[in-house]
Order: structure tokens, then sequence, then C-alpha cells
């Protein structure tokens, strides 16, 4: 009895089904989307800060979509960035999530360094420290503390030590960085190049750069000039025995061999007086010492600096040439690491001495004379006077030229029974912002310091090396979460920034005013410290500018007026804060203090077979090691690479990618490092990016990623004017 | 009145660029790309021996190319060409089923998944762009090398770059008619 | 020298989050599609050529195993998609530049086709179950499902020609399509030829024959063992123009088949697995029995099958091994 199917029929029962499977679907789809996706606005808010990722206090606004975390983004006015963060800048909300961050008081339980912590309140932390601290003063006197401190926040740990009565304030910044080319200028034009730097490269027509590697360190201002000096046709020169980014923009890449960059400086020289390429006006009304220059570079010939340095005779004399005919608006950049091999003042200077003679000191496309925004203090009773300084200690009398305490020489003066007759001079460090393990080379030494101390407070935001070493472990806020003073950085325009909160303290972590307040507090010191919050002290101090705080809350930045021209105008009768009231090209100064008044050559001492003269540089991606366990940092660039001359790995039968370790000349060796194979770095030395191979294992994105350069630097050159520690001078072979 | 369809295109100076990867980072933060993925990232390139060398850096993420492979990949039409643009490529997460074709396609492997499942990709800021404003990573630029806008107007940024200087873009020989073009 | 580099570290490796392509759910698909095309193309002409007494597996019963064959290669595909909630979306457009939505449509025609020929063909292939639906349709529904039934099995067997003809070039669509999926990419040139479409074709229709080998006894197993011999000749030819083609196409395209040929993992693979194991031993298995030799019935086809499956894995794991390979080098 089969029925008739009509095809008719079929094709109703078959629309049917696929009907309402779509019917279903499209249901399906309407109700999903109801139940997901809101359409409301988001509401984002901005609050001006000013960034911490590096010290470079780029000001800016940080934007929070529905109260969270969203972007970072530049000022527009602000002279530090010109409205452009860096990689670095723009990834600061990662520090802020970061979820290995320091979250209480920790108070050490066990012997120090073996990083056993108990959780504290506030409250016991200070009691513990204050407690200290009165033991310390009662004992050796209150000198015998010393800070160590990098970052806006360690300004009111100066506050606060200062009341107490030291004034052992020491940047590692300054010996282990940029000090000798703050004291090659100051020994040159009277004034120092500070931060961030006098250069007018924005004007520049040629821009010389030894070693520097802008581009690869990203300080915005500088890369925003260097690259508008480049779009405008400026000729670049790089002398670098690595083919850096900025090498990769020059017209001459000078690939010069390590160590010998004095010798091609004054090669430079010498062509440049001799024919009679200097500004003669300039030297004539501006200068001393030419005469005297010029003798001390007779024999200093391209021909003479071609073995040395491996530049040809005629590159050199050619780059010389292109340099004048680009002056006054030629800068050879002072740099801004320059501890390489213990003779770096005098290679700065050298370099001074060719900006002085190429008259670009305070004329555009050179150097421009910087001014700050001048704010009244907030008044306070003055702080007690130390009756003994860092420049007692045997360090601080060796370098009298030095202008700040040198890191190493305040570790020298701590370790007991090491100095014959001066006997320790310290028993107390505050470390804030600054992980030393890792910022000092001769970590041996550090450690030895270490063990000797009376008392440790370590001050951070992230557990790393050194807070393993502390007795007590307080957190700090990240920048995104607190006031602090008003930055009034040098400029062309002098300029106020504003750092206010975006989000509240994360875990218990405070910022760094309020625990040098209540510590004070808490040591009797609380009336050096008489405001009753940074708002009231930030108010005060606004409103003696002109300004207040709500109205910087809008602006993030405000320009305040000049009072002297940028430049120095043509025949203007202008005095350099030096004792000759001139540019010492020939310095007096140094030659009463016994050293070279004209920087002079020295070989230094080179690599033996089979290794390598160790170089290290940043990456963009990071601030050294302050960065690396940055969840979106960690993400760009989690590892270093050892760069191997493509010959030498041929050689050595290493592979693009593959892993080896780095001996040193003491046996010291490095963790694991991948190998990059290139050409663009000489085969008598190897490079890699400082700050990774991180040992602290509660750094869960750094831990062993990558190897540390610095363990490495075992052998460290001291520059005899003012204590530079010099680490250019380790070699390395390779553990396959 | 028929209006012209924008052809957005980037302009990339590699004379500038310096590779920092501000633009990378500015781009993960404005566009909240999930972690372990880049819409755009930094190629090195470097020729001849030891001591004379030559090097090009890029910037590099999604072509928004006129010809697509990824728009024409697609079975739903979730990687499409926005409205009133003739190259702007976006994806409709609504629409995509997570197949992967388009991935499959793509040349410059600019496209990725990400964990809700469907793919995605550099949008050139379109949220950005409806506001008038240029994408994150040509704003954060510190070596001011990203430019950006629209090429069917001959008097923007980008037309004017690209009559006056020499220009290339990326694998050319595929037929995608990619509108990121690099200044060399 | 010329270094590439990545310097931000786009991808941890080819493999990492969020990069994963294609593994081994699209292989799996692409054979069981080519498996079902062979069937549906070889199934159809049996039955335009009323071959029903002479060769009843391939023309009634073959048919039936069809549905549940391309079934598990959709749930392969569906198992690779990462926005599975939204698979429907396959089905609200139609784009027309797209192969993966032909292939989509090109699916849901496949059942309909397929379904009808086995309603077609189900007294004659299986009439025992025949019988059994026939009953449990009475019992369950009485006389007015019984009634469906038959309705909808004499309706079948009235246009069976009809379906069979349709069958041809769907079946011929589905088997070619899989191949012009891989194929129609610019951006790989491992798969950038257009004879990857006949080559799965034919490679399909070589898995169908297998198939029936595998089921049929007597003649019709001796017909089809010498069809898929036939067929086997063929698909080693289309290879051969295959690496032909690659050789002489642009630089990438021969740097890229050089993987296939000696310069990766997958080059063994491929010609022991796919070449010798899946083309040459059963051909030569085959040519061997009608000489008469003792070869066990069910070595060849079966070696004819994982042929197809290892094929298809060669080549997708092939074009993932370049893919690798060219990342490897920028990182």
């Amino acid at each position: 009895m089969a029925k008739e199917f009509s095809r008719r029929e079929f094709i109703k029962i078959a629309g049917a089904g696929v009907g309402t499977l779509a019917l279903g679907a499209g249901i399906g789809k309407v109700v999903y989307d109801a139940l997901g996706n809101d359409a409301a606005a988001d509401v984002i808010t901005k609050t001006p800060t000013y960034c911490e990722m590096c010290t470079y206090q780029c000001a800016g606004w940080a934007y929070l979509k529905n109260g969270k975390p969203w972007k970072l983004v530049g000022n527009d006015i602000d002279e530090h960035s010109y409205g452009r963060f860096c990689t670095k800048g723009s990834a600061g909300f990662g520090v802020y999530n970061d979820s290995d961050r320091l979250k209480t008081p920790l108070i050490r339980k066990e012997e120090r360094g073996k990083q056993v912590f108990k959780e504290a309140t506030w409250d016991e932390a200070f009691e513990y420290i204050a407690k200290k601290l009165e033991h310390i003063k009662k004992t050796y006197g209150p000198e015998s503390v010393a800070l160590f401190s990098h970052g806006s926040g360690g300004k009111w740990f100066k506050q606060l030590l200062k009341a107490y009565g030291t004034s052992s304030f020491a940047a590692p910044s300054y010996a282990n960085c940029r000090g000798p080319r703050e004291e090659g200028y100051i020994n040159t034009f009277g004034e120092p190049i500070d931060s961030p730097e006098r250069t007018d490269m924005r004007n520049s027509r040629c821009v010389v750069l030894i070693g520097s590697h802008l581009g690869e360190n990203t300080h915005s201002q500088q890369v925003n000039e260097f690259t508008t000096a480049i779009r405008n046709g400026a000729t670049v020169i790089v002398a670098d025995p690595r083919y850096s980014t900025a090498a990769g923009k020059a017209k001459h890449w000078l690939p010069i061999k390590p160590g010998t960059d004095i010798a091609l400086l004054l090669a430079w020289i010498h062509v440049i007086i001799n024919e009679e390429l200097y500004d003669r006006d300039y030297v004539d009304r501006y200068t001393s010492g030419f005469e005297k220059l010029k003798a001390a570079v007779k024999n200093n010939t391209p021909e003479w600096a071609y073995p040395i340095t491996s530049i040809k005779a005629e590159v050199i004399r050619e780059t010389a040439r292109e340099m004048a005919k680009n002056a006054p608006a030629t800068i050879l950049h002072p740099g801004r690491h320059n501890v390489w091999y213990g003779d770096d003042t005098q290679r700065v200077r050298a370099g001074a001495i060719i900006n002085a003679l190429l008259g670009s000191w305070g004329r555009k496309g050179g150097f421009f004379m910087p001014e700050r925004a001048e704010v009244p203090a907030y008044p306070g009773p003055k702080p007690p006077k130390p009756k003994k300084s860092f420049k007692d200690t045997p360090t601080g009398k060796k370098f009298d030229l030095a202008n700040l305490a040198i890191s190493s020489g305040v570790c020298d003066a701590t370790v007991h029974g090491v100095r014959n007759d001066h006997g320790t001079f310290y028993e107390g460090w505050f470390i804030y912002g600054s992980n030393l393990i890792k910022a000092l080379p001769q970590r041996e030494k550090t450690i030895k310091a270490l063990r000797d101390l009376e008392l440790v407070v370590v001050v951070d935001i992230l557990p790393t090396e050194i807070t393993g070493w502390a007795d007590v472990v307080l957190p700090d806020t990240t920048y995104l979460e607190r006031y602090d003073d008003l930055r009034q950085s040098p400029g062309r325009t002098p300029q106020i920034a504003l750092r206010s909160p975006v989000l509240p303290p994360r875990y218990d972590s405070k910022p760094a005013w309020w625990i040098a307040k209540n510590l004070g507090e808490k040591m009797g010191l609380g009336k050096y410290f008489p405001w009753k919050d940074i708002e009231e002290y930030l108010e005060y101090r606004l409103k003696k500018a002109g300004s207040s705080l709500s109205e910087m809350k809008k602006l993030g930045v405000k320009n305040m007026e000049r009072k002297d021209p940028l430049y120095i105008s043509k025949g203007e009768d202008y005095k350099f804060p030096t004792d000759s009231k001139k540019i010492e090209l020939y310095s007096d100064l140094l030659k009463d203090y016994g050293f070279d008044p004209v920087p002079v050559y020295t070989r230094h001492e080179e690599p033996p077979e089979g290794f390598y003269r160790l170089l290290y540089g940043r990456s963009p991606s990071h601030s050294f090691a302050r960065t690396i366990n940055n969840p979106i940092l960690a993400q760009v660039n989690p590892e270093n690479t050892v760069w191997v001359n493509a010959g030498i790995a041929k050689d050595w039968g290493l592979k693009n990618g593959e892993y080896v370790k780095l001996e040193n000349q003491d046996g010291v060796i490095s963790g694991k490092i991948k190998v990059k194979v290139t050409e663009r770095i000489r085969p008598d030395c190897v490079y890699m990016v400082h700050g990774f191979g991180s040992e602290q294992k509660k750094l869960k994105r750094a831990y062993n990623k990558g190897a540390d350069d610095q363990a490495l630097m075992t052998r460290v050159k001291v520059d005899p004017i003012m204590g530079g520690q010099a680490i250019h001078g380790n070699f390395v072979t390779f553990k396959v | 009145m028929k209006l012209t369809k924008k052809k957005y295109a980037m302009v990339i100076d590699t004379k500038t660029c310096v590779g920092c990867g501000a633009c990378v980072v500015a781009c993960k933060t404005e566009n909240e790309v999930p972690e372990g993925r880049h819409r755009d990232w930094i190629v090195e390139e470097v020729s001849g021996t030891f001591p004379n060398l030559q090097m090009e850096i890029r910037s590099e993420r999604c072509n928004h190319c006129s010809n697509a492979p990824c728009v024409h990949a697609c079975p739903t039409g979730a990687s499409h060409y926005k409205k009133g643009t003739e190259n702007l490529v976006l994806v409709d997460e609504n629409k995509c089923t997570g197949c992967k074709a388009c991935m499959a396609a793509c040349p410059y492997e600019a496209r990725f998944t990400v964990p809700e499942g469907y793919t995605s990709k550099c949008t050139f800021c379109s949220h950005r762009i409806e506001k008038k404003e240029q994408p994150a990573c040509s704003t954060v630029c510190p070596a001011q090398a990203i430019y950006f806008g629209d090429l069917n107007n001959p008097m923007s940024a980008v037309s004017r770059l690209l009559r006056k200087r020499k220009f290339k873009t990326l694998l050319p020989e595929v037929g995608t008619k990619a509108n990121v073009y690099y200044l060399v | 020298m010329k270094e590439i580099t990545i310097t931000t570290h786009k991808m941890a490796s080819a493999h990492a989050a969020g990069w994963h392509i294609w593994g081994w759910e699209i292989p799996v698909y692409l054979f069981l599609g080519g498996l079902t095309a062979g069937i549906l193309v070889l199934a159809a002409v049996m039955i335009l050529r009323n071959k029903g007494k002479e060769y009843p597996v391939a023309t009634n019963r073959v048919i039936l195993l069809a549905p549940i064959f391309i079934s598990f290669g959709m749930l392969a595909l569906f198992l690779d998609l990462t926005h599975k909630l939204y698979v429907w979306r396959f089905y609200t457009s139609f784009q027309v530049t797209s192969v993966m939505s032909w292939g989509s449509w090109i699916l849901l025609l496949v059942y309909p086709v397929n379904i009808l020929m086995i309603l077609a063909t189900l007294e004659e292939g299986y009439p025992k179950l025949y019988g059994w639906i026939k009953e449990k349709s009475v019992s369950i529904g009485g006389g007015r499902l019984e009634g469906i039934f038959s309705s909808l099995i004499s309706f079948s067997k009235r246009h069976i020609k009809l379906w069979a003809k349709i069958a041809i070039p769907v079946g011929v669509g589905l088997g070619i399509y899989t191949g012009i999926l891989l194929s129609a990419f610019g951006a790989r040139p491992i798969w950038n030829s257009a004879i990857l479409g006949p080559l799965f074709l034919v490679s399909g229709i070589s898995a169908g024959a297998a198939l029936i080998v595998l089921m049929a006894k007597g003649a019709e197993r001796q017909y089809f063992a010498k069809i898929d011999m036939m067929l086997i000749g063929s698909e080693l030819f289309v290879l051969f123009l295959f690496f032909v083609g690659q050789l002489t196409a642009s630089a990438s395209q021969q740097e890229a088949i050089r993987l296939l040929i000696d310069k990766s993992i997958m080059a063994p693979v491929f010609w022991i697995f796919v070449v010798t194991i899946g083309l040459l031993l059963p051909a030569f298995f085959e040519w061997l029995e009608t000489r008469g030799g003792e070869i066990p019935a069910w070595l060849p086809p079966s070696l004819v099958l994982f042929g197809g499956l290892a094929l298809r894995f060669v080549l997708v794991k092939a074009c993932c091994l370049w893919r690798e390979m060219s990342i490897e080098q920028l990182l």
C-alpha cells in the first residue's frame, strides 16, 4: 500500500527541514549575542603622570578603560618625548599588573642572603628599621649610613637620611654609567651634559656617535631628534665595533677596534687643527689653550691612528672634513654610559674638545643652553651637618674630582677587615630601586659588603637579586600608583610635570613619600616632613610657581618662561663656568691633579688567543634588568643573544640559534645564551644585551632567561679622575 | 554624487625606523591584543659581509591588500573589506568559524587566532580612524617613521610621500597588491 | 650573507598558541572526502550502466558507507574549527571566491544525493536490512509509517538514474575541490599547483575502488582491482606532473617541493609510505594476482587506502614544515 510520493511533497519536507534549521540557528545567534556583548559605551579616563620605566621621566597620560588599565600615551608638549612614548613607556601597565610584585613588607628570619623572610606589617618593619638606625647612630654615628638610589622615589629617602645625619648618597648611574661624561664636560666647558641631554640634534647637519647606539637605547627625545636629523639629510658618522642600528643609518661606519677611540678622536683633532677646519672666531673668542692643544696632538696623525684603530687614514680625514663642513651644526654626541676602559673621562673630553673646535657648544645643531623650571621648595628645618662624608672614605679621598659618591667606593668602605688602617666606614645601607647585584661589577665585592652590614633596607617594586640580601624589604608602588615630586628637568623650555596616581596601590605597597615620612615619624624625624601629605606638599609648590594641583592634573606638563637665550649669539661676550671663564682645550686643573691636560692614547689590554672582548648594550624593549619580568615586554623580548662574528662562528662550529655558555678570563661561566651568527660585529669581540640571566626564582618570566653579562665582569679598571668603574676589559671564550 | 571609497595605506620610512618596537607595544595595549600574539612586528634585514653592510629595518603588519587572499579565501565573509573602503580588511568575529583558511592564505603570516577562537590581525586601528585619529603605531613612533592616510586623496601625506620617494611593498610577486609601502 | 630576523619575537614557533593552522584533522577530512567522492562516482557509473547483477557491491552496497565516511570527515573538520559555536555561519552565505565555501555547500549536496542513492539501492544491496527496517516501521508506526517508507523507496528507485547523473558531478566536485582547497593558496608554494585537484580526485576514486575490492568477491573483485591498477597508474602520472610543474615554476615553488624530494623528513615519508607502500606495492601485488600469485585479498586495497591517507598527511605536513622552516630563519 505504498502511497505515491510526489516530488512536490518531497521538496516540501526537505524545505521544511532546512528552514527549521536556519530559523533555529538564527534565533540561537540572536539569543547568544544578547547574552554576550553589551553595546554600552566604554568609560575612558586619563590621568597625567611621568614614566618611570627608565629614568628619563617622559610625561604622558595613563588611560583607563572602565576602570581597568588600558594604555599609556605621551604628552604632546613634553620635551622628553614629544608625545611619543618608547617601547617600555607604552608597557608601563605591565609592571602594575605583574603578579610577581612585592606585596607586603618583609623582615628576614634567617641569615642574610638566604632569602627567608616573614611577612610583617608596616609598623613592625618601621620599628625594626628605626631601632637599628638608632643603634647605628649611637655606636658609629649617622654618617655611616649610605643610600643607593635610582628613580624618582629616591628623593624622599635622601630627605629622610639627610635628616638622620648622613650625606652619603650614591647613584650607580654615576660611577657605573655616565659619570665620566659629566666630569669630561665639566672639565672642558665647566658644565655637565645632564639628563635629558642638552644635544640640539634635531637641528644637526652632522651627527657623530662614538659607540652610542641610539635607536637601541630609546630615550624618546634622543631617538626623535636623531631621526629628525636623518630625515633632514644629516650626515651620520658612527664609530662602533658593532654595526648597530645607528651604524645602519650612517654614511660612514667606522668599525673601530675596541679600546682605541681616543686615538681616533686625537687624529680627528689633529686633522681639524692642521687643516684649519676649526671655527676660528669661536676658538679665538671662547677657548683657551689652543696652542698647547695643537702641540700635544702634533704626532697624532691619521697615519699614526690607522694601525691602532684599523680605520684607514683617508677615512679619518674624510670624516673630519665632513664634520667641519657642517659645523657648527655638527655634534659629536657625548654618549651616556661611558665606563669602558678606565680612561673614559679623557675620552669623553677628547670629544668635548672636538665640539669646542667646531664651535658647536651653545650653537644651533650642536648643544643648546638648558634651563630648569624654578619652583620654590617647601619650607622646612635644615638637616644636621654630617661630621664626615664620602669624601672621607679611602675612595672618596682618592677621587676628589668625583661629584657624587661612587657606589663601589661605598662598597669598599663597607667591607670589614679589608681596609688596612682606615677602618670600615659604612654600617647601614638603604637601597632604593637599584638592583646592586646586577648594576655593579665584581659582585663578590658587593656581596662581601652586604654580609658585613648591620642593616640592609631595600625598597623596591619587584623581588630581585638585591631584595634577597635585605634585612627589611619594603614594597614600593609603581609610578602609576602614586604622586611624586614635581619633575623639573633641564631642557629647551623649562617645564614642570606632574605625576599623579592612576590607580590605588596594589597589595600592601606604599608610595616612597609615605614610607619616608612615616618611617621618619617613627624615628622622631617627623618635623623634617612638615606637610600632612604629598598633595599638600605639591599644592604649596605649584601655587608658588603660579599653577595649582588642579591645573596640573588637566595639563600634565606646564611650560615656564626661559630667562636666558637658547644659544650663544654671534660675538656675544659669553663667560664659561670654568676657572679661566673659557673653554679649556688644555686643562690646567687636570694637570694640577696629576692627570693629562690633553687626552692621551694608552693601549689597553687585548683578549688572549681564543678569547673575545665582551661588549654589551641595550635592547629597545627593555631597561636592563628592571623590565625583563614585565608581562608585556617579556612577550616582545624574552631573552638575549650573544652576537658572534660569522667567521669566528664558523671556526668554532657555532650555528645560529644554538645555545652556548661563555667563560671569562677569570674562569667565571655564564648561563646558557643563544648565539646570533652575524656579519655585524668585528671578529675580536662579542656582544650581548645587559640585564638578562636573572637568578631570582620569584621573577617567573625573567628567571633563567638568557645570560647575565654582569657576572662575567670580574675585571674592573678604575678611572683615576672620578672613580668610574670601567668594564669593557673582560674577555670571554665559548663553552660549547 | 558618488563618494570615492577610501584606500587606506601606511607608508613607513625605513631610513628613520630604528626598530625599537614601540609600535608593537602601543598596538598591543591600544587593541588589547591577547598574550603571545602580535599584530605587528619588527624585521631587520642585513646584507653584505663585514665591514660592507647594509641594513633595512621594517615595522610589519597586515598589509590590507587590495587583492587580499584572506578575503577571497574566507568561506563566511567574516574576512571582509570595511564598508566605504577599498582595502581595509576586518574580521567580523560573529561570522568567523575558526576554519583558519585566511591564516593559510596570508603570505605575510599576519593573522592569528585569539583564545576566544576567531581570527584577528591589525585593523589599521579602524576604531581610531572612525574618530579621525591615526593608528596607534603611527601615533607612538618615536622616530616618526609611520605615516597613514587615504591614497585616493592625492594631497594626503601618504600620496605625497609615494610621489616623492622610492618605495617598495612586500612579496609583490604573490599579487596581493599590498598597501603598506616602505620608503627605501 | 643575508640575515633576516624578526627582532620583536612575533612567534615562539610556528605552532605557538594562536599560530597553529592545521593539524591531523584536515588530512583525515581530505581523505574521507576523497573516499566518499570515489564511492559516489563509481557507484553512480555502475548504476548508469545497470551493473547491479554483475557488480553488486559497487552498484548497490558500497554506497551505504559513503555517508558514514563523510560524516566522520565533517566531524574532523568540526574539531579543527576554533570558533565552533559559529559553525552554522558556513551556511548563511556563499563566497564565490572561497574554495572552502564551495566545499561546504557541495557537502550539503552530498548528503541528499547519497541518501537517495541508498534508498534506491537498499532493497537490492541489503535485503536483510531492508526487511528489518520494513518490519520495524510497521511495529513502530503501523501502516502509515511503513507506507511512507515504501513511498520513499519507490520514489528513489524510480529516479535512480537521475540521482546517479547528479552524483557524478557532485562526486567529482567533492574530489577535486579538496585539492583546489590547498592549491588555491598563493601563499603556500608547495601546494600552489592546479594539478592538486585532479590528483586528489584520482586518489579518491582509487580509494573508492580499493574499498570496493575489499568488500567484493570473484569477478567483481578482479574487475575493480584492474580498475584500481589503472587508477594507480594515472595517480603516479599525475604525481609526476605535480613534481615537474613545481620544479619548473617560481623559485619559491622549486625550493618548497625540494622538501618532498630530499630536503626534509617528509621526503622519505613520502617516497616510502605514499609512493612505495601506497601506490607501487599494491599495483605490483594486483599485477601479481593477475599472473596467478597468492596475495592475501585484503592486502593491496588496504595499502591503497593507507596510501591515500598518507598522501594527504604528507602534503599538509610538508606545508607545515615549510612554514616552520621559513619562520625559523626569521627568529
